[in-house]
Formats: structure tokens, sequence, C-alpha cells
């Protein structure tokens, strides 16, 4: 198998759907002649034409609403918001148009579109492009969220997305586009092209929303993440030889909570991490889950790690960002509970 | 008859290996465009908003009504904060390339617009800037230094590090604390204004956008509260031509000009050379004026190039032929004031070449200074508890809770 960057594996993600179906359009800021920031579309409007791939004018609004307009002329488009920071704007088209529409004309209209958008922090962004915004999507009903962790799976659940019948919200962890991070800033990067995890399998290959991925396998401990702080938490095991068992959801809704149970109910004890602002994070939504169908397995209450209730800091991107330091105490504590 | 319908995606008329050429961009004659009465109809001044305000022409000379009064030592003043600003960006970006910062936007080319709008504004007054008017604060003499402290995120930040490099903030410099979010800040400075007319103050503000970001709603809901209250606020663009790589027709779209988006709003639209310190200055004072006496708002629209790339990020070679800037026809606004002054005999090229000698020693005893604090990798950082402050006025008990088990 290939291996890929991130980067790379979404553009074969586009590339393969466009190819295969031509109702699928793409478009975003700076994504047609320049290929994204981010370049995750580049070659798409040389290949595809200025009509399937194309630059819009800056309004994320305009661009979710539009897409909701074609998706419900029987298009499959898939439009990128530069930041997840930036997606405000689009909210009221996601949430009261993109998330109902299918409920609210019984199935007459439907959304069949893939917000993407990049999230995270960890490349000094500061608060206006650091932000993991990805509870505000799982709050809604009707809207499903992914946030893939290696390049096989930006691929596999980008193609699973487009070709899903309901509105997809795709956050990518823009920290780990070229390679895995594992919270350790002040090491050199290692490119997913020399890592085991950047191989890419060739053609289609959708890999199914709702499926959790099993990381590491051990017997202490469980550990819920997903996006970079999959990585994060595989260092810390890794480093501390921990036995734990580290599950990257990989879609937050729907979720797959069979595969966090079975894991908390062996090993007794559960650590949700994620980047995003504790307070009403997603890892709220597991804690709950995993206490109503765990709670006589558990040997301590389960504890959640994640960015401080502040808006993401410029210097004090370090301070903020859970890593590993703060991952490892909170594992001890939690395995000496 | 039925034809099948096709999709009209607008596309820049060069990009990279494509000889520049702004041949078909109409340059009307420096002093050919007439200056109506402040209280004029803009039913009556819609041309306005089509044409180029220009008071500089090329051997010099400021022309025609638009030409305001300003001594020679203002100008003098007025060049130095430009050649300041251009020297500030140069060390600035050199300073992020040494990996002193971790990101830098520079100026280069739009000089004139921010040094030239602030000196027609009063104390009091507050702009709603972008990342690109830096030359509001140093054309209203804010230190140096607590520029480079906020770009280098040290312990000297005004803002505790806590924004990206260039998001400063100033109130006592009417300099509202930069976003990041694009056009967001346009409806605020019309609730600014408006604020201003309720209270009976003498304060108007400023708003700032670039030709991309007037696609955003928050420009449409600024320019109808603005014309519906008569609010007294200048609603500002900078069509710099590129929104990263986005060219200005794909925000533009069919309106011909960004100026014109006024009209349907009833709002008063001029076009102006941005790159002509002295029309800028002219225009300003023009749209302050109306504000100041409860004629509303007036929308400009500042023409002018995006020499450098939109940020460090950015590389504009992908996108755009790399001449382009060095064709740009409307020139280099700071050789153009230099020119002017020449020609009435108000400087000169030995004084020009002397000035800049003396600025860039300014600039870099100031940057001395400032990396004597830290910078973003080195020295004093601010420290890890502000981090904690002014999410709210009092902290919470879930932030100070927060706070210890950071240990801070």
């Amino acid at each position: 198998m290939p291996h890929m960057t991130m980067i790379e594996a979404i553009r074969d993600a586009h590339d393969i759907a466009m190819d295969r179906d031509e109702r699928v359009v793409v478009f975003g800021e700076d994504v047609g002649f320049f290929g994204g920031v981010f370049r995750c579309t580049a070659g798409l409007q040389k290949k595809y034409g200025a009509t399937r791939c194309f630059d819009t004018p800056i309004s994320e609004l305009g661009i979710v609403g539009t897409a909701i307009g074609m998706a419900a002329n029987d298009m499959r488009p898939v439009v990128e918001v530069q930041f997840a920071d930036y997606m405000y704007p689009a909210y009221d088209q996601l949430v009261s148009e993109a998330a109902r529409l299918r409920y609210r004309s019984a199935g007459e209209f439907t959304c069949p579109i893939v917000v993407r958008m990049p999230t995270g922090g960890g490349i000094f962004g500061a608060q206006t492009h650091s932000q993991s915004p990805e509870a505000l999507f799982t709050h809604v009903a009707g809207l499903k969220t992914v946030v893939p962790s290696t390049p096989a799976d930006a691929k596999g659940l980008l193609l699973a997305a487009i070709e899903d019948p309901d509105p997809v919200i795709f956050l990518e962890p823009k920290r780990i586009y070229n390679g895995p991070f594992d919270g350790h800033h002040d090491r050199p990067l290692v490119g997913w092209k020399k890592h085991e995890l950047g191989e890419v399998p060739e053609g289609h290959t959708p890999v199914p929303l709702g499926k959790a991925a099993l990381r590491a396998e051990g017997d202490d401990l469980t550990i819920v993440t997903y996006g970079t702080m999959v990585h994060v938490a595989l260092g810390v095991v890794a480093g501390a030889g921990l036995s734990a068992d580290v599950i990257d959801l990989r879609t937050l809704v729907p979720l797959d909570i069979d595969a966090v149970v079975a894991s908390v109910k062996r090993t007794g004890r559960c650590l949700v991490l994620h980047e995003a602002t504790l307070t009403s994070g997603f890892g709220a939504e597991l804690a709950a889950q995993v206490q109503e169908a765990c709670f006589y397995h558990l040997e301590a209450p389960v504890k959640r790690v994640a960015g401080w209730d502040t808006p993401y800091p410029h210097a004090g991107e370090w301070d903020y960002f859970p890593g590993p330091e703060r991952l490892l105490r909170n594992i001890e504590a939690l395995l000496e509970a | 008859m039925t034809h099948p319908l096709r999709l009209h995606v607008p596309e820049p008329t060069l990009r990279p290996g494509d000889s520049p050429d702004f041949s078909g961009v109409p340059i009307p004659k420096a002093g050919s465009v007439r200056r109506p009465p402040v209280d004029a109809d803009p039913e009556d001044i819609r041309d306005l908003a089509f044409t180029i305000i220009r008071v500089m022409a090329r051997n010099g000379q400021a022309v025609g009504d638009w030409a305001p009064d300003i001594d020679d030592d203002e100008l003098r003043t007025g060049l130095r904060h430009m050649m300041l600003l251009r020297e500030y960006d140069a060390r600035m970006l050199m300073a992020q390339r040494q990996g002193k910062s971790s990101f830098y936007m520079q100026h280069l080319g739009e000089e004139a617009i921010s040094c030239g709008f602030r000196r027609e504004l009063a104390e009091g007054d507050m702009n709603f800037p972008t990342y690109r008017q830096a030359g509001l604060l140093i054309a209203d003499d804010y230190p140096m230094l607590l520029m480079m402290n906020q770009v280098y995120s040290n312990e000297g930040d005004t803002v505790h590090g806590r924004q990206l490099p260039v998001f400063y903030s100033s109130k006592d410099h009417g300099f509202f604390s930069i976003s990041g979010n694009l056009a967001t800040q346009y409806p605020q400075a019309v609730g600014w204004a408006m604020a201003s007319a309720i209270k009976g103050a003498t304060n108007i503000a400023a708003a700032w956008i670039g030709d991309g970001s007037t696609a955003e709603n928050d420009f449409h809901a600024g320019l109808v509260f603005a014309s519906t209250y008569k609010a007294p606020v200048v609603l500002n663009i900078v069509n710099n031509q590129w929104a990263i790589s986005t060219f200005q027709g794909i925000a533009r779209g069919g309106s011909g000009t960004f100026a014109a988006r006024g009209h349907g709003f009833g709002i008063p639209a001029l076009r102006v050379d941005g790159n002509d310190y002295l029309a800028v200055r002219a225009v300003a004072r023009w749209a302050a004026q109306r504000a100041r006496a409860n004629l509303g708002p007036t929308l400009i629209e500042y023409v002018t190039y995006r020499v450098a790339g939109h940020s460090t990020s950015d590389d504009p070679s992908a996108y755009r032929p790399k001449e382009e800037g060095s064709a740009w026809p409307l020139g280099d606004p700071i050789l153009r004031l230099r020119d002017h002054l020449i020609a009435r005999g108000a400087w000169s090229e030995e004084r020009h070449t002397q000035a800049e000698a003396e600025i860039r020693a300014e600039v870099i005893a100031t940057q001395k200074e400032a990396e004597a604090i830290g910078t973003l990798t080195s020295g004093r950082l601010p420290s890890p508890a502000h981090m904690f402050e002014d999410v709210f006025e009092a902290p919470t008990p879930h932030l100070v809770r927060q706070r210890h088990e950071m240990g801070v």
C-alpha cells in the first residue's frame, strides 16, 4: 500500500468520488485554482473543470447555503470551510436547514452534503485558527460528525461521508495533516510517509461511519478519544509502558458506543480525552453514556481530560493543549483511584 | 426553444507565467473627478463609485477639486508614517522568518490608506480595523515597542500573548481589538457610531474590510443598519485585488465596483486611488465631515494592490504573475508622496535617503528593545496564569479550579 499524507489522502478521496459520480461538486474559499490553503483540493479544478471545483466568495453562509440548494437538486456538494473557526456564519444553515430538511419534508427533500473543515490547534493559530467545535455539531439532531486520525481513515471516511444520504460534518485535525503528532512539540515530527499509520489503500475504499477503531490494546484502562489526541494517547501509553485500550472513535455521530462499553467493562477504568474545551464538550456525552452502561463495572469515576475553558491562547498554546504531561498525570490518578 | 443552462465561474485574466497587463484597467487622470459638497444627494453622485478619485499627477503635482489643504510639515509627517510602517513590516517579516514569531502580515503597497485615514480622525473616534491597518496606530504615534511586543507575544504584550501577531488592540488610540474572523467588526463599527449618536457625543467610527470579505453577511448587515439609522460611520473597503488566492472578481460579481454596493442602501460611495496619500486624506476628510454633520455613512473603496503575500503562510507565486505588483499602475504610495513633496520644494532625494537610514536605525533600536524582553521562542513570555484571566471579569469557580489544576 502506498503511504500518503492526510492531505494527499483527502485529495485522493475527492478525486475518486468526482470520478465515480459526476454529481460531486467541490467548492469553497481558495479551493479552485489554488487547491485550498492546505492544498486538499489541489489539481481537482484542472482535472474536472471549473464548474465542478471552484472558488467562492468569502461567505461561509453562502457556501453551505448553496450546497444545501444543490443537494436538493440532486448534486453531491463537498464544501470546505477554510477553518472550523470560520464556520459560525454558516451555523444557521447547518442547524436550521441542513440538519432538518429531511425531517421537515418527510424525506421529500434531502441534504447529502459534506462540510469539511480543518479543526484543532497545535499550529500557533490562536483563537481564530485553533478551535475544536465538534460538540456544537454533535448536539444538533440530524448532523453526522466525523473526525479522522489517519490518512487511510481520512480517505475512507470522506468517501463514506460523500456517499452518505445525509449531511456530514467532516473535521480534519490540521495538526496531523502531515504526520501524527504525539504532543511533544519540541521533537521533530515524523511524517506520515515514514509512519506505519501512513499507509492508504488504493482505489474506492470507504470506511463505514459509526465504527470505532482500537488503536492499542491493554487491560488497565480505556482511553476514548479521536483526532489529534489519538496520537497523544498512543504516545503516552507507549512512552509510559501502560496497558491500555486506546479507542479512536472516528465518528462521533453516529457513535460506536458498543466498542467503548465492551472495553470499559473489561478494564474498569475510562479516561475521555479531547482538545476542545471541557465544559459541555463531547467528553461529557461519553462520560454520561459510559457511566449509564458500565456503572457496576467501573473501578473509578470516568475521567475527562480536555482543553481548559478559555479561548485558545497564542503564546500559551502548550499550556492550553492537553498534552502528554497532563494526560499522564490524569492517567496515573485514575489508575490509583 | 430551450438551451441547457451553464454555470458562470469568473476567472482572473492572468495567472502565473502570464505577463502582467493592466492596460484594461481604466485610470482617470489626477484631478479629473469633481468634489461634490458633503451634503450632496447620494443619487447625484453615483458616478463617483465608478471612477477613481486621484490627486497626485505623474509629475508629483497635486491637482483638482480633491487636492486637500495640508501643510508641508504634516505631509512630511505622513511620509514618515508610511516609511516607518514599511520598515516595521520588513523587520517583523524577517523576525518571523527567523522563528521569533509565528506569523506576520505586511502592508506593502497599502501604506497610504491606514496612515492617511488616521490623520483625518479626531481623538476619541474609533476604528474597527482588519489585520492590514497598522498604519492607524503608527500615524497616531502608538509606541512601536508595544506593537513589536504583541508580534513577539512577549511579556510586554498588552494582551498577554493571547492573540495572533498583528492583532493589536488600543482603546486609547481608537483601535478596536482585532477579531481575525473576517467582516465581523463591520456592523460593530456601525453600532459604536449609533451609540455616539444616541448619547449625543461627537465621536465617529470607521469600519474596515477587504474586497473579499465584503461577501460576508456581516458587511451587508452593517450597511443596512448604517443606512437605516444614518450612523456617523465611515465604511471603508480596501480593495487590494486579492483575497489570498481569490481575485476580487469572485467577491465583486457583476456589480462593477465594490463602492457601488453602497448604492442599493442609499449610501454615498466614493472610489479612490488607495496609493495616493493626498486622495486618501481628501476622501477620508469628506466622509468624516459628513458623519460629524449628522449626514450619515459614506462608503469608500480604496483601489490598491496587495504586493506581498496574504500572510507569511501564503505563497502568491502559485496563483498570480510574479511581476504583477511592480506593474500595478497606481505606483508606490511612498514614492508618490516623496515625489509630490519634492515637486512642491519641501523634500529632496537626499533628505529621503537620509530619512530612510534614520527610520531603519530607529526601528532596529526598538526591535532590540522588544527582543530584550522576549520573542515567542526566547526571553520573557506572558505568565501562563494570564490564560485564565479575562474570560470573565471575575473568574468563575470552574476556571479557578482549572487554574489550580495547571499549577499557576
